[in-house]
């Protein structure tokens, strides 16, 4: 079997840290190769050293048989491999053509002939069905059209080998449908692809093969079709791993959180959450299912004193907390697992310990006449480090920037779940985060329900919002257009619902 | 080469090639280096008056780096130091000179405390006008930089209808004449006392108190700030306020300690500006800011001695300091060089 590139027992160290250890991939011509572990293990590490911008202590890199040192980016470029980056590498005010030849532009008497290069691009995106306009403006289209400018940016110059670096992680559920096509399709015109990912269900979809590694070992390789996706999760994570996280039925009793006629506006004045009515019990966990956009961002930002009220009511425990400051509201019983944890989650600069601290820094026990006792911030955040697993470098004095986003998501979780609030608001809590994180996540939401507080979450992964919640209110346009009982409805049902199908539409089709 | 090593070596290195280089300029322009730097070592410790002098000179360096490091480590970018100092001087003189029949344990506390009323209320324009308007500070202090200017000079005429206030009385003076007499008269006086307490205030205030985690969170990141229910307008204000405070008290010490009058000028004193760099050159840290403003101090003080002893234009000797400062806070390219260094030798 011809393999067009072959990894071998590659090693590579950061001080006295190893990255990753006796790491072997190799990948066939014309295969979808997985590459899975979770956040920490090792992943990018092992592809930015077939890239070049790592060399490897250990272990032999061919290409196409060839024994090959990739000293840089630009000798990766040369060899055929391309890299789909996560986080695009695109100018937002240039056009899709500008980006895709920057760097490698066709002149014609010293200007860029861009009309030339729009052609090339035109016929490129037809050949592999890469539906874009060559003179859009990159910060005028979706990001599922941003991907597809960075992949047409690697076959422009000439990749052999396509590296996708969690391609999904930013896409709706749609994009992510056509992502697959056109991986699918790119093999069947004869490239191999290299697919980063600690999602298992795109795994079983797409890949041939798929290799696993962990803590920087590497496990192993298995035939995606020999194998499903408990075995991959324990092969991950080294233990056994439940997906649907176990739950009794939910026993609701008062209202906790209670939302009528709330009118919300955006940053830009125009109305993003309108009319809208909810209702959160104690004991239960209420899901809020929706794309991306219809009003989630500004309704939590409401209910958390972050964004002004226009019109309508929030109750908390029946006490009217419309339009108060974040801190009595917080105060009044609400804990927040905030959507963006850069933004709003954490001060990253600030150790970890002081960001545990940062919702009870001004409180006694941990400050008394504005003093604060720095040891008793110390030993809260030791003991909320341990108890929800959080990994650090240095303990409670590393910097909350030097975590890994799973640890910092963790961190945060423990820190609003300490506070014992009576409704805990949680935002996308698992964004970004591999299958062990997400159990854990999923765990805590579903205890903080049995000890009978309320829960409410917000998420754009079908999945999640169908496991976790037992109520699900559907999120269109700014208005809740349906609530249904968690083991009532299905996948079909909600997905038309958060398109903005009536509800006896989406009945009739889910029936079909 | 391990940290430690390198964290002790790039100061020293530092300071060397500033020397270096000083040395090149005064041998270009026909002067003796070494009799040039033999007068800046004598112009700085060469006797107990020096040292005096040297001292007095780098107590207000150090308030006014305080002033510039408090509002960096807050975000903020106190530019306006320079104004708030004349201000605190203003008032401290002011207070010296027209409140009369006080005892000395009311009346100097008071003259400081109206120096750095002075200097935050100056300071707090900026702040207000950013937490209120999102004005840039950078702007405002610049501007209020020139308004303080004017508004002492008239100030002073208005006062005294000449060039110069009248002396402060002696019940508001920092002077010592036992510091005087122990250092052979220099003016020398308790500023420096002063100085090293508001040192320990700002370690106080950013470390232990829950005021200074608040004012830190908000410099590094407003959006977690508010989510975590801090007021970030409130504490933009209350952190240029607070730094106005080192910069009112930098300029009681030259009205109360040093000169004990305040002259109409024609152009700023400098020591604000020269605080930004204090504050940059000690990593806005209260410590730093005291080794700063040491270096600072030292430099700007011992250089005067050039001209006399070694016949070296003031010009030139400006260039000089200019060089050996401008290579300590280049101490980041030298800490790569010498990092780069020590990784080629462990490859070979």
């Amino acid at each position: 079997m011809e393999y067009v590139i072959e990894m071998l027992g590659i090693r590579k160290e950061f001080g006295s840290f190893v990255a990753n250890n006796n790491i072997t991939l190799q990948l066939k011509k014309g295969e979808i190769h997985a590459l899975l572990g979770e956040n920490g293990a090792g992943k990018s590490t092992l592809m930015n050293v077939l890239f070049g911008l790592y060399q490897p202590e250990a272990g032999e890199i061919k290409v196409h048989g060839k024994s090959v040192k990739i000293t840089d980016p630009n000798v990766a470029n040369e060899l055929g491999i391309g890299m789909v980056h996560q986080h695009f590498m695109l100018v937002e005010n240039f056009t899709v053509t500008e980006n895709i030849v920057l760097g490698n532009e066709p002149t014609k008497g010293g200007t860029v002939n861009i009309k030339e290069a729009a052609k090339n691009i035109k016929a490129l995106s037809e050949k592999y069905g890469l539906d874009v306009d060559p003179y859009a403006k990159i910060e005028d289209i979706s990001v599922g059209m941003q991907q597809r400018v960075e992949i047409l940016k690697t076959l422009y110059r000439g990749a052999e080998i396509l590296i996708f670096d969690e391609p999904t992680a930013s896409l709706t559920p749609q994009e992510i449908k056509e992502l697959i096509e056109i991986m699918k399709r790119l093999i069947s015109e004869g490239k191999s692809i290299i697919l980063i990912t600690h999602k298992l269900n795109e795994i079983m979809e797409v890949s041939d093969r798929v290799t696993i590694i962990r803590k920087g070992e590497g496990i192993g390789t298995v035939v995606t079709a020999e194998t499903n996706p408990d075995q991959l999760a324990e092969l991950m994570v080294g233990r056994q791993v439940e997906f649907k996280t176990e739950k009794t039925v939910a026993n609701p009793k008062d209202e906790a959180l209670n939302i009528e006629n709330l009118v919300v506006l955006d940053y830009r004045g125009i109305e993003k959450v309108k009319n809208l009515n909810l209702t959160v019990r104690k004991g239960e966990i209420v899901g809020i299912a929706g794309i991306d956009g219809n009003g989630q961002s500004e309704l939590i930002e409401a209910i958390t004193g972050l964004r002004k009220v226009k019109s309508g009511r929030v109750t908390l425990n029946g006490q009217d907390v419309t339009n108060k400051k974040p801190r009595q509201i917080t105060e009044s019983g609400i804990g927040h697992i905030p959507q963006d944890r850069h933004k709003h989650g954490l001060v990253l600069d600030f150790t970890i310990g002081h960001n545990i601290a940062l919702q009870t820094y001004y409180k006694e026990p941990i400050s008394k006449f504005g003093i604060i006792d720095y040891k008793k911030i110390s030993n809260k955040a030791k003991q909320i480090i341990e108890e929800f697993d959080v990994r650090t470098g240095h303990g409670e004095t590393t910097l909350a920037r030097a975590l890994s986003g799973g640890n910092q998501q963790k961190a945060i979780i423990g820190r609003e779940v300490d506070r014992d609030p009576d409704l805990l608001i949680a935002a996308l809590p698992t964004r970004g985060l591999d299958v062990g994180a997400i159990e854990f996540i999923h765990r805590r939401l579903i205890e903080q329900r049995d000890k009978g507080k309320a829960v409410l979450l917000i998420s754009f992964e079908l999945d999640e919002v169908m496991n976790v919640s037992d109520r699900i209110a559907v999120i269109y346009d700014g208005q809740i257009v349906d609530t249904l009982n968690a083991n009532e409805t299905t996948e079909q049902e909600l997905g038309l619902l958060m398109a903005g199908q009536s509800k006896s539409k989406a009945a009739m089709k889910g029936d079909e | 080469m391990s940290n430690r090593a390198i964290n002790i070596l790039v100061p020293i290195i530092s300071v060397i090639l500033g020397l270096i280089v000083g040395a090149i300029v005064m041998v270009v322009t026909g002067y003796d280096p070494i009799k040039g730097y033999t007068a800046l070592w004598n112009g700085i410790f060469g006797d107990i008056y020096t040292i005096g002098e040297t001292i007095r000179q780098i107590t207000p360096y150090i308030l006014a780096g305080l002033a510039v490091a408090f509002a960096f480590r807050t975000g903020l970018f106190n530019i306006g130091v320079e104004g708030q100092l004349i201000m605190g001087w203003a008032a401290a003189v002011y207070v010296g000179f027209a409140v009369e029949g006080l005892p000395k344990l009311i009346h100097l506390p008071l003259a400081l405390l109206a120096a750095a009323a002075a200097g935050a209320f100056w300071a707090f324009i900026a702040g207000y006008l950013k937490a209120r308007f999102s004005i840039h500070e950078v702007i405002v202090t610049i501007m209020l930089n020139y308004t303080a200017l004017h508004i002492a000079n008239a100030l002073i005429k208005s006062w005294s209808g000449k060039e110069r206030t009248e002396n402060i009385l002696p019940t508001a003076s920092l002077g010592s004449t036992w510091l005087e007499e122990i250092t052979e008269y220099s003016r020398l006086h308790w500023g420096i006392v002063i100085a090293i307490i508001m040192v320990f205030i700002m370690w106080f205030i950013l470390e232990r108190t829950t005021l200074g985690f608040e004012l830190k969170a908000v410099g590094f990141n407003k959006n977690a700030a508010e989510y975590a229910g801090m007021s970030v307008k409130k504490n933009i204000i209350l952190a240029m306020t607070i730094s106005g405070v080192f910069a009112g008290l930098a300029g009681a010490m030259e009205a109360l300690g040093t000169f004990g009058y305040m002259a109409i000028r024609s152009g700023f004193t400098g020591i604000g500006f020269d605080g930004i760099a204090v504050a940059l050159l000690g990593a806005n840290t209260p410590l730093g800011v005291v080794f700063g403003a040491s270096l600072f101090g030292a430099l700007k003080f011992g250089a005067t001695n050039m001209p006399n002893a070694a016949n070296i234009p003031l010009e030139i000797v400006s260039i000089i300091i200019a060089l050996i400062i401008f290579f300590v806070a280049s101490g980041y390219v030298i800490r790569i060089a010498l990092e780069k260094f020590g990784k080629k030798k462990e490859g070979n």
